[in-house]
C-alpha cells in the first residue's frame, strides 16, 4: 500500500484514537463498517474533523464519508474551498 | 391485585458508591456536604454540598461509553449493576420483555447542559460535542439501564422534581400490580451540581451556608435555627418485583411496597400545602391496609427550609393525630443531602434497612427544639427501634406529592 500522505495520516490518527483502534490496522480503504463506526461514532468523529482542521462539515459531505479514503477526500473538498475563499 | 417485593437495591450517594456505605453514614449520624469541587463556585454564597466523592463509572462503563454520558446517567448505570447483582437478578431473554425501568430525574444531564451553554455563550466556539443531546435528555439514565441490562419492557423516565424517584417507584409498582410488568427496576438519579444550576438555586434564597465555616453543619432539619436546603447528587435505584414470582425463586424479599400515594396541590409553584400531602400518606395507607398507628418510622421530606419543615410536622399531626407523637421522624437529608430526583429513592432504601436492621437513622445537626416542629425527630443519634412498617415522603417543588409504604415482608 502507497504511503499515506499527511491528512490521511491524521485522519487515520484521530480514528484510531477516538475508536481505539492499531493505526496500523486501519487503511484508506477500511470503512466505516469495517471499523465498528456506527452513526454516533461517525458524529463524534465529524466533530472531531471539525476541531482539528477549523472546519465546518457540510451535511452533503458529511453523509459521503463512510470509509477513510471517503473522509480524506470530503475534508480535501471542504479545506480547498476554504483556501479558495481566503485567498 | 399482585404484591410489589423489593428484591434489590443499588445506591450511589455522598457516602460513595453503594448501599453499605451509605448506610453505614447514615447510622453514624455524619454529614456528607462538604465543598464543592465538580464545578466552579465563584461568587458562590455557598459553595457546598453533597457530592459524590472521587466518582468512577468505570466498572460498569468503557472511557469510550462515556463520552455519550453525563454524570446523572453513570450514577444511574453504577446503582443498577449493584441492584441486580443484590437482587440475584438472572432473566431468560422471554422475562426480559416483562422487566422495565423507571427512573426519575428532576434535571437531567445538567452538567453537560451547563458545559455546552458556556461553549456557545461565552467561549463562542463555533460547534458544540455532536453528543449534547443525547448526553442531557431527562430519559437518558432510563434508557441506558435498559441498555446495559437488556430490558426490554416498559421504561419511562419521570420528572417531578423533588420527588421524582418516588414517583417512579410507586408508578413502577402500579405497573407490576396491573400485571403490565413481572419486574422493575426504580428510582431516580441527578447531578445537579452544576455553576448555572447553583446560581439559580441560590437566586431562591433556600441554600443553606455553613456553619461556622463547617459544610457538614450546614444542614438542620426541624432544627430551630435551620437556614435551608443543601444540594446533593446520586442515584438510588430499587429491584421490584412480582411477589409470588420472587417467592418462587427464593429471592430475599427486603421489604414489600406495599402502598404508594400521588397527589398534587394544585396550589403554588413552590410553597408546600397541606391537605394534598396529608392525602398522599392517607391514599398509601389505605392502599396498604395499614392503619396510621401501625407505622413506627417516617423518612421526611425534609429538606431544611423554614417552609418544608413546619408544613410538614403539621401534615404528620394532620395523618397521625396522636400517633404524630410517637413516630420517630428523621431527614436523612441532613446528611445525603436533597439529591434531588434521587433522594426519593435513597430514603426508601434508608426505610427499607431501618425495617431490616431494626434502627432508624437520625437527623443529624439537630440543634434546638421549634415549636412549630414539636415532634420527634431522632436528633444526631441513630436509634434502635423495630420497625414493620415506614412511610417515605417526597413533597416537589410544583406541589406534587408522592408517598411510599413500606412494610416488613
Amino acid at each position: 500500500m502507497a504511503d499515506l500522505d499527511t491528512l490521511e495520516r491524521q485522519v487515520v490518527d484521530i480514528i484510531a484514537q477516538k475508536k481505539r483502534l492499531p493505526p496500523e490496522n486501519i487503511t484508506l480503504d477500511s470503512t466505516f463498517l469495517d471499523l465498528g463506526i456506527d452513526s454516533l461514532d461517525g458524529m463524534d468523529l465529524l466533530f472531531a474533523f471539525e476541531d482539528t482542521f477549523n472546519i465546518s462539515i457540510p451535511d452533503d459531505v458529511a453523509q459521503q464519508m463512510k470509509s477513510v479514503r471517503m473522509v480524506t477526500e470530503g475534508l480535501r473538498r471542504v479545506l480547498g474551498n476554504r483556501a479558495v475563499a481566503s485567498t | 391485585m399482585r404484591r410489589v417485593a423489593v428484591t434489590g437495591f443499588g445506591a450511589v450517594s455522598a457516602f460513595g458508591v453503594g448501599v453499605p456505605s451509605l448506610w453505614e453514614g447514615l447510622v453514624a449520624g455524619r454529614s456528607a456536604i462538604r465543598p464543592i469541587t465538580v464545578c466552579e463556585t465563584k461568587g458562590l454564597a455557598s459553595p457546598i454540598a453533597a457530592e459524590v466523592p472521587a466518582f468512577s463509572a468505570r466498572s460498569v462503563v468503557t472511557e469510550e461509553h462515556s463520552l455519550v454520558l453525563d454524570r446523572f446517567a453513570e450514577f444511574a448505570l453504577v446503582a443498577a449493576a449493584e441492584a441486580v447483582r443484590h437482587a440475584g437478578l438472572e432473566l431468560t431473554d422471554e422475562e426480559r420483555t416483562r422487566a422495565g425501568v423507571a427512573i426519575g430525574t428532576g434535571i437531567g444531564g445538567a452538567g453537560r447542559e451547563d458545559e455546552a451553554y458556556y461553549n456557545v455563550y461565552v467561549r463562542n466556539l463555533p460547534r458544540i460535542h455532536p453528543f449534547t443531546i443525547p448526553r442531557i435528555m431527562y430519559n437518558a439514565a432510563a434508557s441506558h439501564v435498559s441498555m446495559a441490562q437488556g430490558w426490554q419492557g416498559p421504561t419511562i423516565c419521570i420528572s417531578t422534581a423533588c420527588a421524582s424517584a418516588s414517583h417512579a417507584i410507586g408508578e413502577a409498582s402500579e405497573m407490576i400490580r396491573a400485571g403490565r410488568t413481572d419486574v422493575m427496576l426504580a428510582g431516580g438519579a441527578d447531578a445537579p451540581i452544576a455553576y448555572g444550576i447553583m446560581r439559580a438555586w441560590e437566586a431562591m434564597r433556600v441554600l443553606a451556608p455553613p456553619l461556622d465555616g463547617d459544610p457538614s453543619r450546614a444542614c438542620r432539619p426541624f432544627s430551630r435555627d435551620r437556614q435551608g436546603l443543601v444540594l446533593g447528587e446520586g442515584s438510588g435505584l430499587l429491584v421490584l418485583e412480582d411477589w409470588d414470582r420472587a417467592v418462587r425463586r427464593g429471592a430475599t424479599i427486603h421489604a414489600e411496597l406495599a402502598g404508594y400515594g400521588a397527589t398534587a396541590d394544585a396550589g403554588h409553584i413552590t410553597a408546600p400545602g397541606v391537605e394534598a400531602p396529608a392525602r398522599a400518606i392517607t391514599t398509601a395507607l389505605a392502599q396498604a391496609g395499614v392503619p396510621p398507628d401501625r407505622i413506627q418510622y417516617v423518612n421526611a421530606h425534609g429538606t431544611a427550609t423554614r417552609l418544608n419543615d413546619s408544613t410538614e410536622t403539621t401534615i404528620l399531626k394532620r395523618v397521625f393525630g396522636d400517633h404524630a407523637r410517637r413516630l420517630a421522624i428523621s431527614s436523612t437529608k441532613s446528611m445525603h443531602g436533597h439529591a434531588m430526583g434521587a433522594s426519593g429513592a435513597l430514603e426508601a432504601i434508608a426505610a427499607i434497612l431501618a425495617i431490616t436492621h431494626g434502627v432508624v437513622p437520625p437527623t443529624a445537626n439537630y440543634t434546638e427544639p421549634d415549636p412549630e416542629c414539636d415532634l420527634d425527630y431522632v436528633p444526631n443519634q441513630a436509634r434502635k427501634l423495630k420497625v414493620d412498617a415506614a412511610i417515605s415522603n417526597s413533597f416537589a417543588f410544583g406541589g406534587l406529592n408522592a408517598v411510599l409504604l413500606l412494610r416488613r415482608p
